[in-house]
């Protein structure tokens, strides 16, 4: 097997500076709080990321995509993490879009990828956010599709429904469907109920089970990149702070028992990027994926909540107020360990993998 | 890389190792640019990307060649070589760095004293010019393989009236000058891998000083920045030190599992494996330059990982856990971390936060250098050596 790369390219780097300056413009705390108040997403903003390629990076040309790959899309999962934009990259670009990719020899999975790419629709994998190795729950009766699936990510802003059940993908009008919005825990990711009662749809040709298998492990991957985008930005925040922050006569951040907690949140990015760039390059290449993904979920998702923890902890009073952003990446964190399997599913996953049985 | 691949097969094809002398066939591959491909051309490299030593090792090893067992060697290798590299003169590259390379020269840091640890700066082995030489006189402590050394990296102080930072200077010590002396210094395990070593008048020509006087810190910091590299960041396969032997003891004892041990184990596998993906990109990070303080992620991790996986070692063998090889004062040639037996590799592994700078200094390295908050109210800075409290 040859060694992975790790780095970030030149290319990716540009991608990064872009999606960055339309995040500082576009998407700042002030806005993104505003947006979670209501529980919408920003649909301006999506359009404008569209526009930059950045929703259909890993789609092929011809399907009306960037043509560039998963490594490239883990540097946008990134930036979106690092500012928690309530955009339904997760659900669209990413888990139905992999998906659909999954099935493209299907006319009209390629038709909605199309639509995809372009930036004119958004559609969402209709199972729960925190599915990882569960069966879908949704029947096929008399040629409708019928049953509830709770907790699904991005599916009040999705025109599309991307829906397994009875062994095949359908395609689903959000509008034959019955989408009600729940309170949740991530504010800037909020999720809905999705309802279906004999919904008319259209089947697509192939596997529904290796379809979701494979949107699973990619939306698994690109979420470890998301994860490193949050801690990286509560590590900079809290470093910020501690740095202007007096008490006793002295910066809060040059006691050392704060400092030797930022180098061990320091340390844990370290190896979690690794691992999260690492997934992602699998996703790419398509080496020894299952691996790559697990260990940068069950790592990633772990780091990400601590660096939030500290995060929270370090900024003390102000770190508790609803006007300060640390709860929405809190709040984003923990969501994430839940989302797309705990670390504790991937590491059992992991055993199986790697032959360390219990 | 089709370039290396012809010049490993030019090498195997002149010297065949089946037949040609191990340190003949060293020798003949340091000449062949082979050795540390990132090193310059003429000094056992060919100025190539640092990644592309996994290439020609891999080529090696599969034609059988003879290796320089890097665990006899690992002091040279990992922080006398490129402290050699980034200060020494042509004249002492040439002379030192080949047999270095090829383990017929072992060498040691005499670094660490019993007053100056985690304060390298605060040392007081004394050099001082006479004529061509500088005459050291001091003690040295911890120091790991001095009994197998030909030569030593050395810091010593050759001014006293300036603050300590100012008035250090690196040399390249004689471990043979008969002023020098190397006592065994027991450690946890029983064995002596580590020495006192007693410097009387120990004679250095000021040919072997390395980089100019007072300037030995800022000579100290390469090595000690590879030091962290080659401690936590070596180039090893899925499974390659610590986790690898301890996922094999899991799998050979089923009997032993509990659920408990089996997260801890997998978790521990999985940072593990992200530390070795970590030592990758940081490779390819450097290319060809030489690593700043990020290596110190490296170092931190690894003497985590390694002490929390050779400690549920031990708990899983049970009533084999509560046996231990042999407690006698050996003086090991190699330094490996993941050899003996179980209680060994968790007794050694202790020292992998204590060695090379503690897991707290390297704390306070990361949080000051790299995410650059404010120091510690410092209050030895400005003050000359001499008059500092010890
Ligand atoms: C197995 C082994 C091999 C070694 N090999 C070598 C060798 O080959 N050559 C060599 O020169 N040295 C060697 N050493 C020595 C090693 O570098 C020192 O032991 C180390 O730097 C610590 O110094 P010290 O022992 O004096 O401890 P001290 O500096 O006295 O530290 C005592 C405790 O205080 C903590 N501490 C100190 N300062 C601070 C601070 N500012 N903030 C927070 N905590 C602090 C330390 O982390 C430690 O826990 C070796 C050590 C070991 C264990």
């Amino acid at each position: 097997m040859s060694e992975p790369n790790l780095r970030y390219s030149d290319v990716e780097d540009g991608l990064r500076a872009s999606v960055r300056d339309l995040l500082a413009d576009r998407a700042d705390a002030a806005t993104v709080l505003a947006h979670a108040e209501s529980a919408e997403h920003d649909p301006g903003l999506w359009r404008a990321l569209a526009e930059l390629g950045a929703t259909s990076l890993h789609v092929p040309e011809e399907l009306g995509g960037q043509g560039a790959g998963y490594r490239e899309t883990a540097v946008v999962a990134e930036e979106l993490g690092a500012s928690v934009a309530p955009v339904p990259f997760l659900g669209s670009a990413v888990l139905a879009t992999a998906a659909l990719l999954h099935v493209s020899q299907d006319d009209d999975a390629r038709a909605a990828l199309a639509r995809l790419g372009s930036g004119e629709i958004t559609a969402t994998l209709v199972v729960p956010l925190s599915t990882w190795d569960s069966t879908p729950s949704v029947q096929l009766v008399d040629g409708g599709l019928v049953g509830t699936v709770r907790s699904v990510a991005d599916a009040r802003a999705a025109d599309l429904l991307v829906v397994p059940a009875g062994g095949a993908l359908h395609l689903v009008q959000a509008s034959a469907a019955t989408v009600t919005p729940v309170v949740s825990l991530d504010v800037t990711r909020p999720v809905a109920d999705v309802e279906f009662t004999g919904s008319t749809s259209v089947a697509l040709v192939g596997s529904a089970e290796d379809a979701v298998r494979a949107a699973l492990l990619a939306g698994a991957g690109i979420l470890a990149s998301e994860q490193v985008g949050i801690a990286q930005w509560c590590l900079d925040t809290t470093v910020a702070y501690l740095k202007q922050r007096y008490q006793f006569g002295r910066p809060v951040g040059s006691f050392q028992a704060l400092k030797h907690r930022l180098a061990d949140v320091w340390q844990q990015l370290v190896l979690a990027r690794a691992a999260a760039r690492n997934a992602a390059d699998a996703l790419a290449t398509g080496n020894d994926v299952e691996v790559a993904v697990s260990v940068a979920q069950s790592l990633c998702a772990a780091v990400a909540v601590h660096a939030a923890h500290e995060c929270v902890q370090l900024h003390g009073g102000i770190g508790m107020t609803w006007e300060h952003p640390a709860h929405l990446y809190l709040k984003r964190a923990k969501a994430d360990e839940i989302a797309l399997g705990t670390p504790g599913r991937h590491r059992a996953s992991l055993a199986h993998l790697v032959d360390l049985p219990g | 890389m089709t370039d290396l691949r012809d010049r490993v097969a030019a090498l195997l094809a002149e010297h065949d190792p089946a037949t040609t002398d191990r340190l003949d066939f060293l020798r003949a591959r340091f000449d062949a640019g082979l050795a540390w491909v990132h090193f310059p051309e003429g000094l056992g490299g060919l100025g190539a990307p640092r990644g592309d030593q996994e290439i020609v090792d891999a080529a090696l090893v599969a034609a059988g060649a003879p290796d320089n067992n890097p665990r006899r060697i690992g002091i040279g290798l990992g922080m006398a070589a490129p402290t050699i590299l980034a200060f020494g003169t042509d004249e002492q590259r040439r002379r030192f760095l080949r047999p270095l390379w090829t383990g017929e020269e072992v060498w040691c840091q005499l670094f660490s004293e019993p007053g100056a640890g985690s304060d390298l700066a605060a040392l007081g082995t004394r050099a001082r010019r006479d004529g061509d030489d500088w005459v050291v006189t001091g003690q040295k402590v911890w120091t790991s393989t001095a009994h197998t050394a030909r030569w030593a990296i050395l810091v010593a102080r050759t001014d006293p009236d300036v603050p300590k930072h100012a008035g250090m200077t690196y040399f390249v010590c004689d471990m043979t000058d008969p002023g020098v002396e190397v006592r065994p210094l027991r450690q946890i395990t029983g064995e002596a891998e580590f020495n006192e070593v007693f410097l009387t008048d120990a004679r250095i020509p000021d040919a072997h000083r390395l980089g100019a006087v007072g300037d030995g810190w800022r000579v100290a910091q390469t090595t000690l920045m590879n030091e962290w590299v080659a401690i936590g960041g070596r180039p090893m396969p899925r499974e390659g030190g610590m986790a690898g032997v301890v996922a094999e003891t899991w799998r050979a004892n089923p009997e032993r599992r509990t659920p408990e041990a089996h997260d801890r184990l997998l978790g521990l596998w999985v940072e593990s494996e992200a530390l070795r993906l970590a030592g990758i990109r940081l490779r390819q990070q450097l290319a060809v330059g030489s690593p700043g303080p990020e290596g110190s992620a490296m170092k931190l991790a690894f003497a985590r990982l390694s002490q929390a996986l050779s400690g549920l070692e031990v708990e899983l063998l049970a009533e084999d856990g509560l046996r231990y090889s042999d407690w006698a004062l050996t003086r090991p040639e190699l330094v490996d971390f993941t050899g003996r037996d179980a209680g060994y590799r968790y007794l050694r592994a202790k020292g992998n936060s204590i060695e090379g700078g503690t897991s707290e200094i390297l704390r306070n390295i990361i949080a000051e250098r790299i995410l650059g908050l404010p120091s510690e109210p410092r209050v030895d800075k400005d003050v000359p050596w001499k008059d500092l409290p010890r």
